[in-house]
């Protein structure tokens, strides 16, 4: 049940600080797309309008379109919090409920959503962990903390606990930048395996892990620091890497720039 | 105008070798040292000294009272100043009683204006809330108490009794709740606040399930301090709390015994009297409530998940 997500004219603020401009792209169904760019162009900016955790920052707002599946997610009638039901998130530091077993951090979104038959959440947890590569490291200690796993394994959690109220998109603000190269390589096989049934939108500082694990790459850039950023271009991950329209992204990539 | 370049002006004395001179401890600054640490030892002990000197003095003069097990058993009740024994057992319930109904009543209210404060509030409003609190803070438990006795006293005509004591400490425990659970609240990191949101978790749902539980801890141990704090205050118990010899738990009518008004009943007694006694046996009771009281304070938070 992956969706599509559109697009346009997005402008986004902090305030009376405009942190983005003009971003119109489309991020296509069961398929990565992965955000690009120097840091403060803005990139973990868009990922976050997309599901309205933009909002969240004190004075944060938003003014276009986004479109999932034709339906605008900022339009009057729209509960933000129906909004993260369907698009969930993977933050940079993984972040487990510290006070929440591994059992209890999956479920959390269920849980706290009021879903009470335990039956019903045992068998989401374990299809959650196995969805996460997490299982076989965890079923025999489902009742110990969260916080108790390595870096990797609270991310893979994180992952777990996100798909676990089956989104339709999943959002990775930079899910790896604070693993180790091995916690990493499953986290990315990870992101293979999920893209068949989630659309996948990533973050990265990582232009290998870009071109490892994306379909779509998009270049986002800022002309001088206090100016807004902007998409500079969107197009399968092979031509932005190989041969990309814009000069930009083509000194970007080599490491001519930023 | 120069061109750059990459050649730094060099200086190349430093990168001859010279001999290394680590120093010898100069006389003058080893000198410093000391002065210093004596300074500091000395400022450390004068702290100290009235403190064990109060600790000693109480249990010197109390301690074998309170090493009679019908201390813990009996009222003062039918006991005069001049005869011995009976016990403190009044004075300990209406302090516990006391304490826990002023708990009941400020903890909702504390961590509640805590969670406005951190979670929700902006702009003017929660500013003014926040002085507010200060204000609070700075309020001396005499004028709480004058406060709630002009107003459920004077105004509306009720007697004095035991449950207008827990309005008047009420007024003294919130700041301290509210403060301690601001703290802890804001240790909270955000980004549990944010897994929780994207999870598609309401914002109150959020602050009750992920951020309260993440504080409890911290918050537990600033309610036991803010508690100890107030069931050591005496003020507001002169004045709107008489004192009975008698076990007395009814909060809402007659006169009802607490450990500070215990110590004040006998206070102006002869020396020679077994009363005097009595009044460092409470004293000593009180001081051990309190210790307990912290000691659980400490416990809970060396369990602080924050």
């Amino acid at each position: 049940m992956a969706k599509r997500i559109d697009v346009s004219d997005l402008d986004i603020f902090y305030g009376n600080f405009k942190a983005v401009e003009g971003v119109s792209m489309s991020i296509e169904p069961r398929a990565v797309t992965a955000f690009i760019g120097p840091s403060g162009c803005g990139k973990s900016t868009v990922l976050r309008t997309l599901n309205r955790m933009h909002e969240v920052i004190p004075g944060g707002r938003v003014e276009g379109k986004v479109l999932l599946d034709g339906q605008d997610l900022y339009a009057k009638d729209v509960d933000p919090v129906g909004v993260r039901r369907t698009v969930g998130m993977v933050f940079q530091r993984p972040n487990p409920f510290p006070t929440m077993t591994i059992r209890d951090n999956v479920a959390a979104g269920l849980k706290l959503n009021g879903v009470k038959n335990k039956a019903r959440l045992d068998e989401v947890v374990e299809k959650s962990l196995k969805g996460a590569n997490l299982w076989n490291e965890v079923k025999d200690r489902l009742d110990k903390p969260g916080a108790g796993l390595s870096g990797g394994q609270q991310q893979r959690l994180c992952i777990a606990r996100a798909i676990a109220v089956e989104p339709q998109v999943l959002l990775m603000d930079e899910p790896c930048s604070a693993l180790d190269p091995i916690s990493t390589l499953a986290i990315e096989d990870l992101i293979n395996d999920l893209k068949e049934r989630y659309t996948i939108v990533i973050v990265t500082h990582n232009m290998q892990q870009a071109a490892r694990v994306s379909d779509q790459t998009a270049f986002f850039n800022l002309k001088a620091t206090g100016q807004p950023g902007k998409l500079v271009e969107i197009d399968s991950t092979s031509r932005i890497f190989n041969n990309p329209s814009e000069k930009a992204t083509e000194d970007y990539i080599s490491g001519r720039f930023g | 105008m120069t061109a750059i370049t990459n050649d730094f002006p060099r200086d190349h004395s430093l990168a001859e070798p010279r001999d290394l001179d680590l120093g010898g401890k100069s006389g003058g600054r080893a000198l410093k040292n000391s002065i210093a640490t004596f300074v500091m030892w000395a400022a450390f002990a004068i702290a100290v000294i009235p403190l064990v000197w109060i600790l000693v003095t109480v249990a010197v003069k109390g301690g074998h009272l309170i090493l009679d097990s019908t201390w813990w058993t009996n009222s003062q009740q039918g006991v005069t100043a001049r005869r011995e024994g009976g016990g403190a057992v009044h004075a300990i319930q209406g302090t516990l009683i006391q304490g826990l109904v002023t708990a009941l009543i400020s903890v909702p209210i504390g961590v509640l204006t805590a969670v406005y404060l951190v979670e929700y509030g902006r702009g003017r409003f929660a500013r003014t809330v926040s002085f507010m609190v200060d204000i609070l803070t700075g309020v001396p438990s005499i004028v709480a108490g004058l406060f709630i006795y002009a107003v459920f006293v004077n105004a509306f005509g009720f007697q004095r009794s035991g449950i207008f004591v827990c309005f008047a400490l009420t007024l003294l425990m919130i700041p301290v709740v509210v403060r301690s659970t601001e703290e802890m609240l804001k240790l909270v990191p955000n980004e549990l606040r944010e897994a929780a949101y994207a999870l598609g978790v309401p914002k109150w749902k959020t602050i009750f399930s992920v951020v309260l539980p993440t504080a409890f801890s911290g918050i537990i141990t600033g309610v036991l301090l803010g508690l100890a704090r107030v069931m050591g205050e005496t003020a507001p118990l002169l004045i709107l709390g008489p004192y009975t010899k008698a076990i007395a738990t009814d909060l809402f009518g007659g006169n009802m015994a607490t450990l500070p008004t215990m110590i004040n009943q006998d206070r102006d007694q002869a020396v020679t009297l077994p009363a005097y006694d009595r009044i460092w046996a409470a004293a000593l009771t009180l001081i051990l409530l309190i210790l307990l009281l912290n000691l659980l304070g400490r416990l809970a938070s060396r369990f602080s998940k924050v």
